[in-house]
């Protein structure tokens, strides 16, 4: 509400009701509330007028990204982890496999800022070099998971009858695998070293989740009165999806995503310290972590540094789906 | 009777038909092999006509179906069965383009104005979105300035086109909501309790709109709410609904002044009286018979359940008149014979064994 108590509607007590019930006594407050209701309630930041470009949520959206700097702030922590991910040898000119033993579990010294890992290799060009992996895994499991989930629990919800039933009855199957013993066995087979199968893997038992949550909000969108008069209007399925249900349906979806990306980036690292997940030469956050944690007293820097960075790359997405979400509401704004 | 007297005898050819409507919900039980147990029988036989250029209240209780006989008039249900002609045709079978065509005729306003705006669509783009789906009523270019007149038609100001219905209050949401059924010229709108959700000044402005939108663009109005003045205020005819069948139609006065059947009866002795001098005296004339009839009928139980109604007429279980014929035999919505050919304003259609008028019942 842009002011608290609206000024728009004129309460007359004495013009309101005719006594004897109701409505029967010369009541004609038509014309005169098709004045009062010109006056424009005092809110100053709405500059649209008649001549204006007509505006619609998304582009009013944007509007309000540009100006956020959580957004901003997000954007170029996730801009630079991409560029990073695909230049790593811009700001890490050393060889991540080098290994000088000598050195192993060391502390920072000069040209090695991060110090040393068990193997003595530097944990900076390490990290720098993790960061494709890691960025990798996180962003295409999260975008499968959100993608395949939001759209056959969308779908359940919005058509319901026997597709829903069929689908909800497979999504609890894939509740049902745990995910290290899933893991163990479907990625053991898999000789491919690539993280595409670790993708793989998660997507597959990730969706029911994403699915369920879209399932649900979808189905708690399809009942509000205004899918009810876009029908009415006649419009067809795919307007209603898109126009009415998925801007008022996606915010615990993207709440959940964002979340997600960083537990699939942690389990990457679980799967790899399985031996299941990426294997060496490989480098990876999730490797180094779980490599470190065997010596976090002796050497902290040495599960600091990929830690850091893994939390880093999850608060910013979810920053940025938080600021999403937000513009996405109008009654932030 | 004449046309210029408001609430005599409808003007116009039928536009919409209604013949024995019948919408069953069925109960179901089990999750992928669905057994049906049984049936909700929200409207069960309805039939009315509605004119060119009239507005026809229907009045009653909460779920007595009046919501449903919207839904299905929009067909945003699909009726079980029975018919809805729309100048002519059978309307509850359409689908796909015949359908779309219909439905730009037939409009509705919603009874929520909190719920029934898409609270992520500008106002420009709620109103502007009968364009979108019917692109041939207006020229891509004409639509903005449409959208515009049509706020201020509804009485608002042209430039709120870039806002978002949370910055209006529930009587601009319900203009919105009215231009939105507006934008396509329909000849019809279906008002499913368009006021019950604001507050009573407000809804003064919003009945009074509405009145002056139906002279402006010729509408027929189907006007559904549990309140009895603000329906009398606005309509031509009324029906009166109570588990899922109508019981009396007929003009607003011949409903408020002359009910034959019981349960109207009993509806309109529970309207609230502001007077208190005037209650008292109400009070007292249900002894005398002096004021009418207009005596208090406190019914006695609940409404049956629609899942598993009563046999025969639907109110005999609550009806002080009730007999064993009421249990028998389904009283028909016709003029009863005790008035036929009467020419007295009690001869209108009611659906009860022993209609008659209370007033009478009281002096006997």
């Amino acid at each position: 509400m842009p002011d608290g108590k609206d000024p728009l509607e004129p309460v007359d007590p004495g013009q309101a009701i005719a006594p004897g019930g109701g409505y029967g006594g010369g009541m004609d407050l038509a014309a005169a509330d098709a004045q009062t209701l010109e006056r424009t309630p005092g809110t100053g930041q709405d500059a649209g007028g008649p001549t204006g470009k007509p505006r619609s949520l998304w582009s009013d959206a944007w509007r309000d990204l540009r100006r956020n700097p959580i957004f901003i702030i997000s954007a170029l922590i996730i801009l630079f982890l991409v560029f990073i991910a695909i230049w790593p040898g811009t700001i890490a000119t050393q060889d991540p496999l080098k290994a000088n033993l000598a050195k192993s579990q060391a502390g920072p010294e000069p040209g090695h800022p991060f110090g040393f890992d068990n193997q003595g290799r530097d944990v900076y060009t390490r990290v720098v070099y993790g960061a494709r992996a890691s960025v990798t895994v996180g962003v295409c499991a999260t975008a499968g998971v959100v993608i395949l989930g939001s759209v056959l629990g969308g779908l359940a919800g919005f058509f319901g009858g026997w597709w829903d039933a069929v689908l909800s009855r497979i999504s609890d199957v894939f509740f049902g695998i745990p995910v290290v013993l899933g893991g163990l066995v479907f990625l053991s087979v898999v000789t491919n070293s690539t993280v595409w199968p670790v993708v793989g893997f998660m997507v597959l038992l990730g969706w029911p989740q994403i699915a369920r949550i879209a399932r649900g909000s979808v189905i708690t969108a399809r009942q509000n009165d205004y899918v009810q008069a876009a029908r009415a209007l006649g419009a067809g399925n795919r307007r209603m999806l898109v126009r009415h249900i998925a801007p008022n349906a996606v915010a615990p979806v993207i709440v959940v995503g964002t979340i997600a990306l960083g537990t699939y980036i942690a389990l990457e690292a679980t799967l790899s310290y399985l031996g299941v997940g990426l294997k060496p030469p490989t480098v990876s956050w999730g490797i180094d972590i779980s490599d470190a944690s065997n010596s976090i007293r002796d050497a902290p820097h040495m599960l600091l540094w990929p830690a850091g960075a893994l939390s880093l790359t999850v608060l910013a997405f979810i920053m940025l789906g938080d600021a999403v979400r937000d513009a996405l509401d109008p009654k932030l704004r | 009777m004449t046309d210029t007297v408001k609430g005599a005898a409808p003007a116009g050819e039928p536009i919409l038909q209604v013949r024995n409507l019948v919408k069953h919900f069925p109960l179901t039980r089990g999750i992928v092999f669905q057994k049906q147990v049984g049936a909700v029988k929200a409207v069960d036989g309805i039939s009315f006509d509605l004119h060119r250029g009239e507005t026809l209240g229907i009045v009653g209780e909460s779920g007595c179906g009046k919501s449903t006989v919207a839904k299905l008039l929009m067909n945003l249900e699909r009726a079980t069965s029975g018919e809805v002609f729309y100048k002519g045709e059978d309307i509850t079978r359409l689908s796909g383009r015949a359908l779309k065509a219909v439905r730009r005729n037939i409009q509705m306003v919603f009874q929520d104005p909190y719920t029934s705006l898409n609270p992520r669509m500008t106002v420009g783009d709620i109103i502007g979105e009968p364009f979108d789906i019917h692109p041939e009523v207006a020229p891509k270019g004409d639509r903005r300035k449409r959208v515009q007149e049509l706020l201020d038609v509804v009485g608002l100001n042209p430039e709120y086109v870039n806002r978002y219905p949370h910055q209006f209050s529930g009587g601009q949401r319900q203009r919105i909501g009215i231009a939105r059924g507006l934008a396509l010229n329909p000849e019809i709108i279906i008002c499913d309790e368009p006021v019950s959700a604001l507050d009573v000044s407000v809804q003064a402005q919003v009945v009074n709109l509405m009145e002056k939108l139906q002279d402006e663009f010729g509408l027929s109005y189907i006007f559904i709410a549990h309140d009895l003045s603000i329906v009398r205020h606005i309509s031509d005819r009324v029906g009166v609904m109570y588990l899922g069948r109508m019981a009396e139609i007929g003009t607003d006065a011949e409903i408020y002044e002359h009910p034959t059947h019981p349960y109207t009866q009993a509806l309109l002795s529970a309207v609230p009286v502001p007077d208190p001098q005037a209650r008292e005296q109400r009070a007292a004339g249900a002894d005398s018979g002096a004021a009418a009839g207009r005596g208090r009928i406190i019914l006695s139980g609940d409404v049956p359940s629609p899942a598993d109604p009563p046999s025969g007429c639907r109110f005999r279980t609550r009806c002080w008149k009730a007999q064993d014929r009421c249990a028998q035999e389904q009283p028909l919505l016709a003029v009863p014979e005790v008035f036929r050919g009467s020419g007295t304003p009690a001869e209108h259609e009611s659906a009860c064994h022993f209609a008659e008028e209370r007033a009478t019942a009281e002096a006997a």
